[in-house]
């Protein structure tokens, strides 16, 4: 706790450890609000900000032909609207489109901080926050299904599958009730999480590894740490992907439970 | 009775790679369909990636659970 992380060589090997920081508030830190105001707090307002000035900026004056900023605020919705709330939901998804597109962005935004300099960690990899994204979908699902099909019949539908011999609902019903209410928020929080984590520790491994081969008295073991460092870079790239492969996922999966609740066949 | 051999360190990284073998073949599964799918039906190849994805996001999910398990618990 209140440890911060250094790029020197006796951090090596990472751990846990490294994902703590300090509040920025120097009075606060040995209180039990010490992890009040960090760098992963500022990241995700600074996250927040940037979304809402951004888009409030290109479409403050939209133009019939869009100036680069407007067109790729169009394209940014045009994507998760057309590939992800249409495709997913169907017709009906088009008013999900805005709250997608928000999740998607902020997922996006805040998973970059991890290939950021200076920043190079995401508030993703902290559980706190995919936790309470995974809330909302959760509980936005829910709502959804019970508002269209009342609760009895929503959890009717859900929990005992018409058209199946009545013997098999001992098997089923739990393995539904396990899968759709239980796991479901908790492996839409877990995923993101664990590849932020997974990313970071990753990323560390191979640059403090690499600092700690350049520190070693051997010679040929000093000159292998290029390789560590290669292989960072590597990574690196590897990261960018995921990082927008799960903001994808995560808005994907949120439309995909909204289309099972609100679907009128199962 | 004797004590023949001991293991010591980290069991949770055992743990994690037990965790990753079905996710791995399933992974590996999932990409082989989605090839295979699209090699025989080229202009359906765009519609399947969604669900590519998908099945790929969920089967992760397991190993994903076996690296945060093998951090928590250890």
């Amino acid at each position: 706790m209140g440890h911060q992380p250094t790029f020197l060589a006796e951090g090596f090997p990472p751990g846990v450890k490294d994902f703590d920081f300090e509040s920025w508030i120097p009075s606060l830190r040995d209180s039990e609000w010490g992890l009040a105001f960090t760098k992963i707090t500022f990241m995700v307002w600074l996250a927040v900000a940037i979304i809402i000035v951004y888009f409030l900026v290109s479409y403050r004056n939209p133009k019939l032909v869009p100036t680069k900023k407007q067109w790729f605020a169009e394209s940014i919705y045009g994507f998760v609207r057309d590939g992800v709330a249409r495709d997913v939901i169907g017709h009906e998804g088009l008013r999900f489109a805005p709250y997608l597109t928000t999740l998607f962005c902020f997922i996006a935004v805040t998973n970059s901080f991890a290939v950021i300099p200076l920043f190079q960690i995401s508030p993703n990899s902290h559980i706190a926050f995919p936790v309470i994204l995974g809330v909302i979908s959760y509980v936005m699902f829910i709502y959804l299904g019970i508002k269209q099909h009342g609760a009895a019949k929503y959890f009717r539908t859900n929990l005992f599958m018409p058209g199946i011999p009545w013997p098999l609902y001992i098997l089923i019903t739990p393995i539904e009730f396990i899968s759709t209410f239980l796991t479901r928020p908790v492996t839409l929080a877990v995923r993101l999480f664990a590849n932020m984590f997974a990313g970071h520790l990753m990323l560390l491994v191979f640059t403090l590894g690499g600092v700690a081969m350049l520190g070693s008295a051997n010679i040929f073991v000093m000159g292998l740490s290029v390789f560590s460092f290669l292989m960072a870079i590597v990574m690196t790239f590897f990261e960018v992907m995921v990082i927008f492969l799960q903001a994808y996922v995560f808005a994907m999966l949120t439309a995909s439970y909204i289309q099972g609740a609100i679907a009128d066949e199962h | 009775m004797a004590l023949l051999a001991e293991v010591s360190g980290q069991l949770g990284a055992v743990g994690y790679g037990l965790a990753a073998i079905g996710p791995g073949i399933g992974v590996g599964i999932i990409f082989a369909a989605y090839i295979q799918a699209s090699a025989r039906q080229p202009e359906s190849a765009g519609a399947n990636r969604t669900w590519l994805i998908f099945g790929f996001a969920v089967v992760e999910a397991l190993a994903l659970f076996g690296l945060v398990l093998a951090f928590a618990l250890s």
